[in-house]
C-alpha cells in the first residue's frame, strides 16, 4: 500500500552544516498493517515519517500510497501535505488549546476539499469521538484535557478525516509509565478493528514489538533490518539491531567450520567452541561476534545433556522479583541469564550453563 | 573559621547570626534604596499637579487650578486626540511592518535572510534623535531629497510628501518601532509550538487556513501586547513630536510637557497635570500588556523535540518579499545614514548634487572634534552610563534574589515596585525628579547627580528582567549545597549566585548602558550647562540650526554605538547569552 523507494532527506541545521537524516530508505507496508521504524534519537525515523507526510522534501527518492504517487524526484512530483490526506499524531499532540475537544476534531473536516454538512460533521467527529471514549468531553477546553486525553484526541483527529494512511511520531514518549503501557492495547486495539495502514515511529523497543506488524531497525540514517518483531528479537541481522532491541550478550569468536545442522557453524571462544546459528554463509577463520539473549542462557545445578554445556561460576546476582539475573563467569567471560526465582545458587558456587545452539546467533564482526 | 579549612561543627553557632545580621543590612539598603527611587518621585509628581508652584515669595497652596487649566479648554481635548491619533497610527505602521517582516524571518524562504539579523540591533544604533533629524532631511518639503528626487523625475510641483504633519510623524515613529515590532512577534512566533500548525497542514489546512485559523489565533495574546506596547512607546516618544509636530503646531502630550516647562515662566503645575494623564494611560497600557502576557502563557506550549517548521516555500513571490525588506531595509538604515553622512561632509547643508559634491569638506568633523561642550558631553555620557549600569545591575540582583529565591512576605510588592518606574515616560520621570529635588533641597539638583538617579530609575525595570531571566535558571540546591558547605549568606551571594547569574549581569550591564548612551527624553528636563550628555549635545546642535555639525556628530556616534553593540553580541556569544 504505502512504498517508499530510495528515499534520501538531507536538512541543514542551525550552523548550516547538512544533516543526512535518510539515506536510501525502501520499504513497503501492506494495506492495513502496523509499521515500525524503530531508532536511537538522531537515526533519522522522524525525518523519514515526515517526508511520508510531505513536511520534509526528500532530496531523491519515491513515495506512493496505493497507485497515488506522491512524491517522487524523478517525475518531480511533490504533493503538498494539505492535499495528501494522511492523518498524522505528532509528539507533543499539537492540540489546539484555542479550540475545545470538538472544534479540535472537526478541524480537519472543515478545512479539508469535500464540503460536508454540519450535520454530517457532527456525526462523524461524535462516532471517532467515541470511538477514542472521548464522546463525554467534547465541549471541554483542550488545554484541560489529561495526557492521555490529549493523546486520545490527537488520534482522533488524525483519524476523523478516514485517511489511507496514519502517521504516529512517537505518541506514547509524553505520557507516564502506567498510562503508556495502557495506551499501547488501546491503539493496538484499534488500529486492528480499523485495519488502517500505520506508520509508527519510536525509540522505545518495547513499544515497537509490542505493536508492528513488522519493525525497520535505523541508525545513522539507514535501515538495518526489516522484519517481524520476533524475527528482529530472535534472528537479528547486525550487532546494531542486537544491542538495540532487547539485552544481549556479545562473545567474540572465529569460525571453525560447519556445524552439525544446516545454517550451523562451529565457532572458538574464549570459553570453548560453541555451536551456533547464522543467516550468513561463513567461512572458516572469519571473524564473527555471538549473540545470546539473557533468557537463553540456561542455568542449572546438575550437569543437563546436550552440546554447548559449560561449567561456570556466579559472580553476582540480583533478585527482581519475577526473575534473578545472574551474572556467571566462564573462563574469563562473564554472561549475563535471567533465571526463574527458583534458582538459588549462592554467590561463588559452580553450576552448569548450557546456550541452545538456535540460540546462538553468530553475526560478522563489524 | 573558614581560613583554619574546618567547618568545625562547635564553631558553627556565632556564623547564622553574623551572616544573617549582613544578609538584612545589604537586603534592607536595596529595598529603601528602590522603594526610594521608584516611589519618591511619583509622589512628588502628584503632590505638585494639586499645588501651585512654590517660589520664594509665596509658599505653595492646595488648588486644582492645574487640572482646569489643563482639562478645561478644547486646546486639551485636541492635544488628547492628537496624541491618540498619533500613537494608535504609530503602533499599527510598526505593528504591520514588524510582523510582515517576522513571519517572512521565520516562516518563509525568503532570501537575504541574513540581513534580518540587523533588525535587532537597528534600534540601539541610531537614536530617536538622529533618526528623526535624517527624516527631516529626507522627507522635509523644502530640502528633502526624496521628495526633492521624486519632483524632479516626475516633473511635479508640489512635494509628495510633507513629514511635518501628522503622517510624517507617524510614518518616522512608525518606521523607528518597526523592528522592536518584529522582535517582540519573533518572540511570538518562536514561542509557537511548531507542529500546532504542521497538524493543522497534515489535516488538510492550506497556507491561509493555516495562517488565520491557527496561527494567528494563537499569538493573539502577543499580538494585543505588541500592539500595546507599541502604543504605550508611541505616546511616551518625544523625540518625533518635538522636531516634527512643534514647528507646525501639532502638539502631543510630551510635547505639551515640554513646552510648558520651558515657557517663561515655567507652568510645572500644568506640567504635572498632563504627566499624571500620560502617566494614567501608560499605566493603563502596561497593565494591561502584563496581564496579556500572562494569559499567552497559557498557549505558549512549548513542548515535544521543537522541530525546526519547514519554511513555506514562496516559489517566485520570494523575490517580491526580498524585494520589499531590502526597500525597507533602505528606509531605516541605509538612507537615513547617507544623509547624515552626506551631510557631515557639507560647509553649509545642501542638496546632493554635482556641484555640491565638489565642495566636501571635513570642516564639521573639525568643528566637532574642537568644540567645547563635546568632550564634556563625551566624559559625561560614559560616567552616566557605566555609573548606572553598575549600580542597576548590583541592586537589581539582589532584589531579583528577594523575589525569585526567598519566601519573605510583600516580595511580589517589592518586584512590582522595581518595576514601577517601566510605566514612567522619559518626560515624565524627568519632570517628577525635577520637581523633588527643587523642593527637597540635597545639594545635587543641577549636577550630574541628578540625571544619575534618573538614569538608574529609568532604566532598573530593564536590569531587573535580564537578572530574573537567569535567576529562573539557578537551582535553589546550588545555594543550599554552598549553605550545607559552611558559606554564609553573602559568601554564597559572592562566590555562588553572582558567578552564575554572570552572563545575565553582562548582557543586562551592556544593554543597559547602550540605552542610557542615547537617552534624551529625561536628561532634557534635567541638564544644566556643565551636565550635558551627547544625545543633549545633538538637541543642541538642533536647536542652532547646526545641521551639518550636527550629523557629524551623529555619524561618530552612530558609529560608536555600532561599535558597542557588536561588542555586546560578540560577548554574548562568548558567555553563551541567547536573547
Amino acid at each position: 500500500m504505502l512504498k517508499v523507494q530510495g528515499l534520501f532527506t538531507e536538512y541543514p541545521n542551525e550552523r548550516g552544516q547538512v544533516v543526512k537524516a535518510a539515506q536510501d530508505v525502501s520499504f513497503e507496508v501492506p494495506e492495513g498493517k502496523l509499521f515500525t521504524l524503530l531508532g536511537p534519537s538522531g537515526c533519522g525515523k522522524t525525518t523519514t515519517l515526515r517526508s511520508i507526510a510531505g513536511l520534509e522534501r526528500p532530496r531523491a527518492g519515491e513515495i506512493s500510497v496505493g497507485d497515488r504517487v506522491v512524491y517522487s524526484s524523478s517525475r518531480n512530483i511533490f504533493v503538498a501535505p494539505n492535499r495528501r490526506g494522511f492523518g498524522m499524531v505528532f509528539q507533543s499532540y499539537a492540540i489546539w488549546p484555542h479550540m475545545n475537544v470538538f472544534q479540535n476534531a472537526a478541524f480537519p473536516l472543515e478545512v479539508g476539499q469535500r464540503r460536508l454538512s454540519r450535520k454530517e460533521i457532527r456525526d462523524k467527529v461524535m462516532r471517532v469521538l467515541t470511538a477514542v471514549q472521548l464522546e463525554s468531553f467534547a465541549d471541554r477546553e483542550a488545554t484541560k484535557l489529561s495526557g492521555g486525553q490529549q493523546q486520545r484526541l490527537a488520534l482522533a483527529r488524525a483519524l476523523v478525516m478516514e485517511p489511507e494512511l496514519l502517521l504516529l511520531d512517537e505518541p506514547l514518549s509524553n505520557l507516564d509509565a502506567k498510562l503508556r503501557e495502557l495506551m499501547r492495547f488501546e491503539l493496538k486495539r484499534l488500529q486492528r478493528e480499523l485495519r488502517i495502514t500505520t506508520v509508527y515511529v519510536t525509540h522505545d523497543q518495547s513499544e515497537a514489538l509490542a505493536l508492528s506488524h513488522s519493525i525497520a531497525v535505523m541508525s545513522e540514517g539507514h535501515i538495518q533490518q526489516i522484519g517481524t518483531p520476533r524475527e528482529i528479537y530472535e534472528r537479528p541481522r547486525t550487532q546494531f539491531v542486537a544491542d538495540f532491541v532487547g539485552t544481549t550478550n556479545f562473545v567474540d569468536g572465529t569460525v571453525l567450520g560447519p556445524g552439525a545442522a544446516p545454517g550451523h557453524f562451529r565457532i572458538r571462544t574464549e570459553f570453548g567452541d560453541v555451536e551456533v546459528l547464522s543467516d550468513d554463509s561463513l567461512r572458516s577463520n572469519d571473524r564473527v561476534v555471538l549473540s545470546v539473549r539473557p533468557e537463553d542462557v540456561e542455568l542449572a545445578e546438575t550437569r543437563p545433556d546436550g552440546d554447548n554445556v559449560w561449567e561456570a561460576r556466579v559472580d553476582q546476582k540480583v533478585f527482581l522479583g519475577e526473575f534473578v539475573d545472574f551474572q556467571v563467569k566462564l573462563a574469563s567471560r562473564i554472561l549475563l541469564s535471567r533465571c526463574h526465582p527458583s534458582l538459588r545458587t549462592p554467590v561463588g558456587d559452580a553450576l552448569y550453563v548450557k546456550l541452545h545452539p538456535e540460540k546462538c546467533i553468530a553475526l560478522k564482526a563489524a | 573559621m573558614q581560613a583554619a579549612g574546618y567547618p568545625a561543627m562547635t564553631a558553627a553557632a556565632p556564623a547564622p547570626w553574623r551572616s544573617f545580621d549582613l544578609k538584612w543590612i545589604v537586603i534592607g539598603v536595596c529595598v529603601v534604596f528602590t522603594v526610594y527611587i521608584a516611589v519618591i518621585p511619583l509622589a512628588f509628581l502628584l503632590w505638585q499637579s494639586f499645588f501651585t508652584p512654590h517660589t520664594a515669595a509665596k509658599a505653595a497652596r492646595f488648588t486644582l487650578n492645574n487640572y482646569a487649566q489643563a482639562y478645561g479648554s478644547t486646546e486639551t481635548l485636541r492635544l488628547f486626540w492628537n496624541s491618540v491619533q498619533f500613537s494608535t497610527g504609530t503602533a499599527i505602521l510598526a505593528f504591520v511592518l514588524g510582523t510582515g517582516l517576522a513571519w517572512m524571518n521565520e516562516r518563509t524562504n525568503t532570501p537575504f535572510k541574513a540581513l534580518f539579523f540587523a533588525l535587532s540591533i537597528i534600534p540601539l544604533i541610531i537614536p530617536g534623535i538622529l533618526f528623526t533629524v535624517a527624516w527631516i532631511l529626507l522627507g522635509s518639503p523644502k530640502i528633502g531629497i526624496i521628495n526633492l528626487a521624486l519632483q524632479h523625475w516626475f516633473g511635479l510641483e508640489q512635494p509628495l510628501f510633507n513629514v511635518y504633519s501628522l503622517w510624517g510623524m507617524i510614518w518616522v515613529d512608525g518606521l523607528h518601532y518597526s523592528p522592536m515590532a518584529f522582535l517582540l512577534m519573533t518572540a511570538a512566533f518562536r514561542a509557537m509550538d511548531p507542529s500546532l500548525e504542521e497538524s493543522a497542514t497534515m489535516s488538510g489546512a492550506n497556507i491561509f487556513q493555516v495562517a488565520w485559523r491557527v496561527t494567528l489565533k494563537l499569538t493573539w495574546p502577543a499580538i494585543l501586547a505588541t500592539l500595546l506596547i507599541l502604543f504605550v512607546r508611541a505616546i511616551e516618544s518625544f523625540e518625533v513630536p518635538a522636531l516634527l509636530g512643534l514647528p507646525v503646531g501639532i502638539h502631543v502630550f510630551t510635547s505639551s510637557i515640554y513646552q510648558a516647562v520651558h515657557r517663561y515662566p515655567s507652568q510645572i503645575g500644568l506640567a504635572s497635570a498632563y504627566a499624571m494623564t500620560l502617566l494614567a494611560i501608560t499605566t493603563i497600557g502596561v497593565y494591561f500588556v502584563s496581564r496579556l502576557s500572562s494569559a499567552g502563557n497559557r498557549y505558549a506550549t512549548m513542548t515535544g523535540k521543537g522541530f525546526r517548521p519547514r519554511p513555506i516555500d514562496l516559489g517566485p513571490w520570494r523575490w517580491v518579499a526580498a524585494a520589499i525588506f531590502i526597500v525597507y531595509f533602505l528606509l531605516i538604515v541605509v538612507l537615513p545614514f547617507l544623509v547624515l553622512l552626506w551631510s557631515s561632509f557639507q560647509k553649509f547643508y545642501s542638496v546632493p548634487s554635482w556641484q555640491a559634491l565638489q565642495n566636501l569638506t571635513l570642516d564639521p568633523y573639525r568643528f566637532i572634534f574642537t568644540y567645547p561642550n563635546l568632550s564634556r558631553s563625551v566624559w559625561n555620557t560614559l560616567v552616566l552610563s557605566l555609573g548606572s549600569a553598575t549600580v542597576i545591575m548590583l541592586v537589581t540582583s539582589v532584589i531579583c534574589w528577594i523575589v525569585v529565591k526567598t519566601k519573605l512576605p510583600g516580595r511580589w510588592l517589592l518586584d512590582n515596585i522595581a518595576s514601577l518606574p517601566m510605566v514612567f515616560p522619559g518626560l515624565v520621570l524627568g519632570l517628577s525628579i525635577m520637581i523633588f529635588y527643587l523642593n527637597v533641597d540635597v545639594g545635587i539638583y543641577g549636577t550630574i547627580w541628578i540625571m544619575f538617579i534618573a538614569y538608574v530609575t529609568r532604566f532598573m525595570p530593564y536590569g531587573l528582567r535580564y537578572n530574573t531571566a537567569s535567576m529562573l535558571q539557578i537551582h535553589k540546591e546550588l545555594e543550599e549545597s554552598a549553605a550545607m558547605s559552611g558559606a554564609s549568606w553573602g559568601t554564597t551571594f559572592r562566590r555562588v549566585i553572582l558567578p552564575l547569574l554572570k552572563p545575565g549581569l553582562l548582557a543586562g550591564w551592556i544593554y543597559v548602558m547602550i540605552v542610557s548612551v542615547r537617552e534624551l527624553s529625561s536628561s532634557i528636563l534635567l541638564y544644566s550647562p556643565g551636565t550635558e550628555v551627547l544625545s543633549i549635545t545633538i538637541w543642541e546642535l538642533w536647536e542652532n540650526g547646526q545641521y551639518v555639525e550636527l550629523s557629524a556628530l551623529g555619524v561618530l556616534f552612530i558609529l560608536a554605538l555600532f561599535f558597542l553593540v557588536m561588542l555586546a553580541q560578540w560577548l554574548g556569544k562568548k558567555f553563551g547569552i541567547k536573547e
